[in-house]
């Protein structure tokens, strides 16, 4: 190779060093795993604590709390955990994977049931679902959906579980069941109230899970143990708990609670 | 309990997949010979549109198949009217999604195979005074059935294999619509790994033998 141009490829790896060096800078990058129904909530949330610590990043992981609890059992670099209920939290929790120190339950939440908007069918109650007119019903896979869980429990509650059984759709996460009545390839379906409050021009809420009917649906909030960013994570945390987190938290429908 | 599903899953899976590579068979094999012997204008476009399941991500097909049979979709919305019934959600969701994407390789396979018959032996029979539809099935798809078994033997392997498409428009519903594919992966997703490892171990045991025993009949036989 002539000097020259062994010149030129020194000089052009250099600079490809340097890009690299600068990028390597380590800005602080939080992993939050959130159950789906905290999406527009905590999106908001996380804009707020960039804007007040400039140097952290936050990326969001939004899915079924049972699919984001494996994906952290199965070493997932995640900083903060968010489920829908507390049984994911628990399990993560009895396994060694969480701050316990951090856990803290910081909002509740309603479970209602949503028809597509426009729809003709005359369903005011959980017990109108045995009507012969509604052929399909979504809710979230009890396996992995804590939204599923409970619709499970109100269906139970009502006694018309059985007899409902074979018009079941299950679906991966509570935003799917949301968008299964949205596209009217549902009948009826089982969210959140807060999910509903998301696409009001497309869903109509007909009846509310009355308290009593499902166990209280809980979100905690914890710090994986091991992460990378602890004093990032527990801030967030803290930002979530805080009275400015919770006036977000009440603006998308939540109900902010205290204590552990 | 979970037996029965293990077997309910194993044998829908079977089920989707002969129903799909039957449609593949019967609708590839004469656009095969379409795309191998004639000539007409949009031809090259027709080969594209047919390839492109082979191409696109599953997702992106079931999209499509979403925007086209979902009960407001564009042909889905018209049936929906006509006789109240949405394929969304049904097993025939998942022969539709299966067919789709298997309709490619058929269609690949065969044509190959078709255009590689000897001319002279077509041109013999047209000069014998045969019209093209006898030609057709006396001459040419015997010679080619080599080409075009390897092709439903391929649409099956992928009818058997496939997964998101089938996800987005049968859904996943225990007991009719969760192909063996839904189910290991909805088993995972929960945790239940020995569940997982028992139909993970059928399917491949079973797939290998299909396999093996395609691949013998079409020496022996053919």
């Amino acid at each position: 190779m002539s000097s020259r141009s062994l010149t030129l490829l020194v000089t052009l790896l250099l600079l490809l060093a340097s890009f690299v060096i600068v990028q390597a800078q380590p800005k602080t990058e939080l992993l939050v795993s959130a159950a789906i129904s905290m999406k527009n909530a905590f999106e908001e949330i996380g804009r707020v604590y960039e804007a007040t610590n400039r140097d952290v990043k936050v990326s969001f992981n939004f899915g079924a709390s049972g699919d984001l609890a494996r994906q952290v059992e199965s070493g997932a670099p995640v900083d903060v955990f968010v489920s829908a209920s507390i049984t994911e939290m628990e399990d993560l929790d009895r396994k060694g994977l969480i701050l316990g120190e951090t856990r803290v339950n910081f909002a509740s939440n309603r479970l209602v049931l949503v028809v597509p908007a426009g729809s003709g069918l005359k369903v005011t109650s959980f017990v109108d679902l045995q009507k012969l007119e509604v052929k399909k019903i979504a809710m979230g896979n009890p396996k992995t959906v804590p939204a599923g869980r409970y619709a499970e429990e109100v269906l139970r509650h009502y006694g018309v579980m059985d007899s409902l059984r074979e018009r079941l759709v299950f679906a991966e996460n509570v935003r799917q069941v949301l968008d299964y009545v949205a596209r009217g390839e549902v009948d009826a379906g089982m969210v959140y109230s807060t999910d509903a409050m998301t696409r009001p021009k497309e869903v109509s809420v007909v009846a509310t899970a009355p308290e009593g009917s499902h166990k209280p649906i809980l979100y905690p909030i914890a710090v994986i143990k091991g992460t990378k960013w602890e004093s990032a994570a527990r801030g967030l945390v803290s930002l979530v708990v805080s009275p400015e987190g919770r006036k977000i938290l009440e603006r998308h429908g939540f109900e902010s609670i205290q204590g552990k | 309990m979970d037996g029965d599903s293990v077997l309910f899953s194993l044998r829908l899976s079977f089920q989707v997949a002969l129903g799909a590579t039957a449609l593949v068979v019967l609708v590839g094999t004469p656009l095969a010979y379409l795309l191998a012997i004639c000539q007409f204008r949009g031809k090259d476009l027709l080969d594209i549109l047919l390839t492109l399941p082979l191409v696109l991500p599953p997702t992106v097909t079931g999209y499509y198949l979403i925007v086209l049979f979902g009960r407001k979709g564009i042909i889905g919305a018209i049936v929906y009217q006509l006789t109240g019934f949405s394929i969304m959600f049904t097993w025939y969701a998942a022969v539709l999604a299966s067919f789709v994407v298997a309709l490619p390789l058929t269609i690949k396979a065969s044509r190959a195979a078709i255009e590689s018959v000897d001319k002279n032996l077509i041109n013999a029979s047209y000069t014998s005074g045969h019209g093209a539809l006898e030609t057709a099935v006396r001459v040419i798809l015997p010679l080619a059935r080599r080409g075009i078994i390897a092709g439903a033997v391929l649409s099956f392997a992928r009818a058997l294999g496939e997964f998101g498409a089938t996800l987005m428009v049968a859904g996943n519903i225990p007991g009719r619509t969760d192909t063996m594919p839904i189910a290991i992966y909805t088993k995972v997703s929960s945790g239940d790994w020995s569940k997982a490892h028992l139909m993970v171990i059928i399917f491949t045991v079973l797939s290998g033998l299909v396999l093996y025993s395609s691949n013998k009949l079409s020496r022996r036989i053919f």
